[in-house]
């Protein structure tokens, strides 16, 4: 089978029943859930404060309901109603919007403290239509620029996606370069056939030239990214013994969330751990 | 299409569904971060005029320090304005400088409580309609809309 983005439009091609089947698919979830996190802390955002963030391409909430679980607010957008029906039926706490990235954002500059964007990128680099608006050069512009206006400054993007070429990655580093953006490629474990995941990194203001592209994950094996994450909380108790960023929803609220997403037959919550509603600090 | 209310109770069961919170809807913390990004819409094209809402009030978890952060990115006139507009007359016309946990309880109920389910946004300037649904907004621009 081909590349989805090469079957349909994305809102044709995640209709009601794929919209459905992509949600409820355990190995799915997984995935998208240990790319989500390992977003967050390519984001690397300061540990002492609440942050407003962007979710790229949120879809049904798969990485939205990670920002939940992590504590912070922030807004949706995708282009396909059967997702964001899902989404909504999944009672994620983000704000959703119906949009197609490609067409730009309106948001007021300064609006977000950072984006994430899972899995989506790959799709604005096919064109719809014969119309000068619909070439992937002129989308990915449109989004990059008014993305990067978005954007407090200094701040950080992370969009892991799955580029089909090399003249793919560099066509979108150089248009989010020209968008002014800093920043480059991480690819985590690029030796892995399996494992091997491309996220770019996009850096905006704060002396970009002296912030560093972080590095990528390496051996052949893909980690197992929850052990990863508890020595990453190991070495930030040593680390902050005070002064962790507070989360808007304290533990209660978060098992609460749990229990509500378990009920309704969701598979694939994490068990409830005495690590439950502690901030996960971003440790390259 | 079905609704997603009617949708839930194939999904989860009668009994569960009267359990369930209302779902989330567009809130004041996003309409005041919201412009019209159609073409050549540049200059007055905020805020975004509500038009025949239908509003949900739902509780969240109040932090004072997340609202101290945010306070910053706030356009204070349209955020006091759409919110007396909704029928909101907490806020003070001028930014406070003192922020104290009265008047961070009403910013808190004003940009997280209040949900527009239904209705629509119209832009102030090219008067492009945004119609929400289901508590989502419809940012999709035609061909020739698009910049
Ligand atoms: C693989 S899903 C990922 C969804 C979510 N981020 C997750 O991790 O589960 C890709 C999503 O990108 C969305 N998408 C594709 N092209 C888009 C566009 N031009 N604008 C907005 N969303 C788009 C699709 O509708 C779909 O929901
Ligand atoms: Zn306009």
């Amino acid at each position: 089978m081909s590349r989805p983005e090469l079957q349909a439009p994305p809102e044709i091609y995640y209709g009601d029943a794929e919209a459905k089947k992509y949600t409820q698919n355990t190995r799915n979830q997984q995935i998208q859930r240990d790319m989500t996190y390992r977003a967050l802390e390519l984001l690397a955002l300061p540990s002492d404060q609440p942050a407003f963030l962007l979710d790229i391409g949120c879809g049904s909430g798969l990485s939205g309901e990670i920002l939940d679980e992590e504590g912070y607010v922030w807004a949706g957008v995708d282009i396909a109603p059967s997702m964001l029906e899902v989404a909504l039926e999944r009672e994620v706490e983000g704000d959703l919007f119906l949009q197609d990235i490609g067409q730009g954002f309106g948001f007021r500059p300064g609006s977000f403290d950072g984006a994430i964007s899972i899995s989506v990128l790959q799709w604005l680099l096919n064109a719809e239509t014969s119309h000068p608006t619909s070439s992937p050069p002129h989308r990915l512009n449109r989004f990059f620029t008014t993305l990067h206006s978005a954007l407090r400054n200094p701040s950080r993007v992370v969009l892991q996606f799955y580029p089909s070429s090399d003249d793919q990655i560099q066509l979108i580093t150089s248009v989010a370069q020209k968008a002014g953006f800093g920043g480059g490629i991480v690819v985590d474990y690029p030796n892995s056939k399996k494992a091997r995941k491309v996220f770019l990194c996009l850096l905006v203001g704060g002396g970009v030239g002296q912030q560093q592209v972080p590095q990528g994950l390496q051996g052949e094996e893909e980690e197992d990214s929850k052990a990863r994450c508890e020595r990453r909380r190991e070495r930030e108790k040593l680390r902050t013994k005070s002064g962790k960023r507070k989360s808007v929803k304290d533990k209660d609220w978060i098992l609460k969330k749990k229990e509500l997403y378990r009920k309704r037959g969701k598979e694939g919550v994490p068990n409830d751990s005495k690590y439950t509603g502690r901030k996960r600090r971003a440790v390259f | 299409m079905m609704d997603v209310e009617e949708e839930r109770l194939c999904l989860f069961g009668i009994a569960d569904c009267s359990l369930l919170p209302p779902t989330i809807m567009v809130r004041l913390i996003t309409h005041n971060l919201l412009a019209c990004h159609a073409k050549d819409c540049n200059a007055n094209n905020f805020p975004l005029q509500f038009k025949d809402v239908k509003l949900e009030f739902r509780e969240a978890d109040f932090n004072p320090d997340f609202l101290k952060g945010f306070m910053p990115k706030i356009e204070w006139k349209a955020l006091v304005d759409t919110a007396r507009e909704l029928g909101d007359t907490s806020l003070p016309l001028e930014q406070p400088e003192m922020l104290d946990d009265d008047f961070l309880k009403n910013l808190h109920h004003v940009l997280l409580e209040i949900h527009v389910e239904e209705g629509s946004m119209t832009c102030p300037n090219c008067n492009h309609v945004y119609p929400i649904s289901n508590g989502i907004p419809n940012m999709l621009l035609a061909e020739h809309e698009i910049g």
